[in-house]
């Protein structure tokens, strides 16, 4: 039997208001055939909900999806609240409808990937994959 | 986190220290002992535990929230293991259960984790049992264990819950199956959720008779309860059910004989696994022909004496 390989847990959620769930729900599924465990908290929550399930399920990286354009207050508001739930090293990732000018500013107030449409699937598993496993070599 | 600190923050109850324990035992870390020989034996066996099974869309993990919200009102600190399938696949698992859950993601007396199977073909995650204890140790005095969706004979759940209860719809299928043997021989409770459908009431009927067949006195047979868990109806019956047979399986001594059985079952299952890798290499390097039934060459390679003891 050969050695088992650790197996990678995330967060996919959807903060706000914006109840179009198809990209994270495409997102969970490939995630899922690629081998991750993924916890899916569904449309509509807030930063503080999502934060708080991502320290209760132990998730080594937290995915949002949004279409809405809140992304500029609600992405780095669920940083804020990971850092308010002593999680602030959980590392986040996010994707949607997002102008090229908004993603610098996202990446300084801590999103420390953000993909828009178009970006092959294979790229954003990789970066989930790569954010987990230095998220899981910190923690250890 | 190091090691100190997640024993801290178990004893402390915080949610990180909490969830960190979890995933260890889960990886079969080499902090897992540590972990597991810490926690409070006191608090594990007072807990009660929920064991909530039943098919795929009968409505387990609503049910779960409006149980949980009951717990809540009567001031019980609430534990959540929510188990969903690995892909037999990739090994990747979608777990979906907490959607249902959210409302009570800012209550921090309300613990839940959700799990994925790994391979596990029983209802349950192996380590269902540790995560259990953990979450007990932290103070959760009430744990409700949500198995997969389930057929006829995911029996995992009967084993480390002290009271399962069972989750049907109307719709899922015709009284034979409700004649099967499996799971509604064992269930305690018999829910009947969606009870405002079409068919709920000869489903009731149908698990009424099932009851009956349990026992001639009253105390004996599983309860049934008809419950519409997305408007909450019914919830309270079911809470005064599960309340009923706790209080029956303390009086009569069934609780206790089924935590027994259940630790001696689970002490067999740690057994089996330590020594499976040992079995494993030795397959994997014993040079057999593969002629004639599997079973005889297990015999061949184990020797003698261990047939013996297995039969």
């Amino acid at each position: 039997m050969p050695e088992q390989k650790k197996t990678h847990r995330v967060l996919i959620g959807k903060p706000g208001l914006d109840g179009h769930d198809r990209g994270a729900k495409f997102l969970a599924r490939a995630l899922r055939d690629a081998g991750f465990e993924v916890v899916y908290t569904g449309i509509r929550r807030t930063p503080e909900e999502i934060a708080a399930a991502a320290v209760q399920e132990d998730v080594s990286a937290v995915g949002l999806s949004l279409l809405s354009g809140a992304h500029m207050s609600l992405f780095p508001a669920v940083v804020q609240a990971l850092k308010n739930a002593g999680a602030g090293d959980i590392p986040v990732l996010g994707g949607g409808i997002i102008p090229d000018e908004d993603i610098d500013l996202l990446k300084e107030a801590g999103i420390s990937e953000v993909y828009t449409p178009g970006t092959p699937v294979e790229k954003i598993i990789a970066a989930f994959r790569s954010a987990c496993e230095k998220q899981e070599a910190r923690r250890t | 986190m190091k090691s100190e600190d997640i024993l801290r923050g178990l004893r402390d109850r915080d949610p990180r220290g909490i969830a960190r324990a979890i995933s260890l035992v889960e990886e079969n870390d080499p902090l897992a002992d540590e972990i597991l020989s810490s926690l409070d034996d006191a608090l594990v066996a007072e807990a009660m535990i929920l064991g909530i099974t039943g098919p795929p869309g009968a409505g387990k993990s609503t049910l779960t929230d409006r149980v949980i919200a009951k717990y809540r009102l009567k001031g019980k600190r609430v534990g959540v293991i929510a188990v969903d399938p690995s892909s037999p696949i990739s090994g990747g698992a979608l777990l979906g259960d907490r959607v249902r859950m959210m409302g009570h993601a800012l209550d921090k007396d309300v613990v839940v984790r959700s799990m994925a199977t790994r391979g596990r073909l029983g209802g349950l995650c192996a380590a269902a049992g540790a995560a259990m204890r953990i979450l007990a140790s932290s103070g959760c005095s009430v744990i409700i264990i949500e198995t997969v969706g389930v057929g006829q004979s995911e029996m995992d759940i009967i084993r480390i819950a002290d009271i399962t209860a069972l989750v049907l719809a109307p719709g899922l299928g015709d009284d034979i199956q409700a004649m099967k043997a499996g799971l509604l021989e064992v269930a305690d409770i018999l829910i009947v959720n969606k009870a405002d459908c079409p068919g709920a009431e000869a489903l009731a009927m149908d698990m009424e008779s099932i009851a009956r067949e349990g026992g001639s006195k009253e105390k004996d047979r599983a309860k049934v309860c008809m419950t519409v868990a997305s408007e909450g109806k019914g919830i309270d019956e079911l809470l005064a059910a599960i309340e009923t047979v706790d209080a029956s399986h303390r009086e009569s001594g069934e609780r206790r004989t089924r935590r027994e059985k259940a630790y001696d079952l689970e002490v067999l299952e740690w057994a089996l696994e330590m020594i499976k890798p040992s079995i494993i290499e030795k397959i994997n390097t014993w040079n057999h022909d593969r002629k004639g039934a599997p079973r005889l060459q297990a015999a061949k390679l184990l020797g003698r004496e261990c047939v013996r003891i297995s039969e």
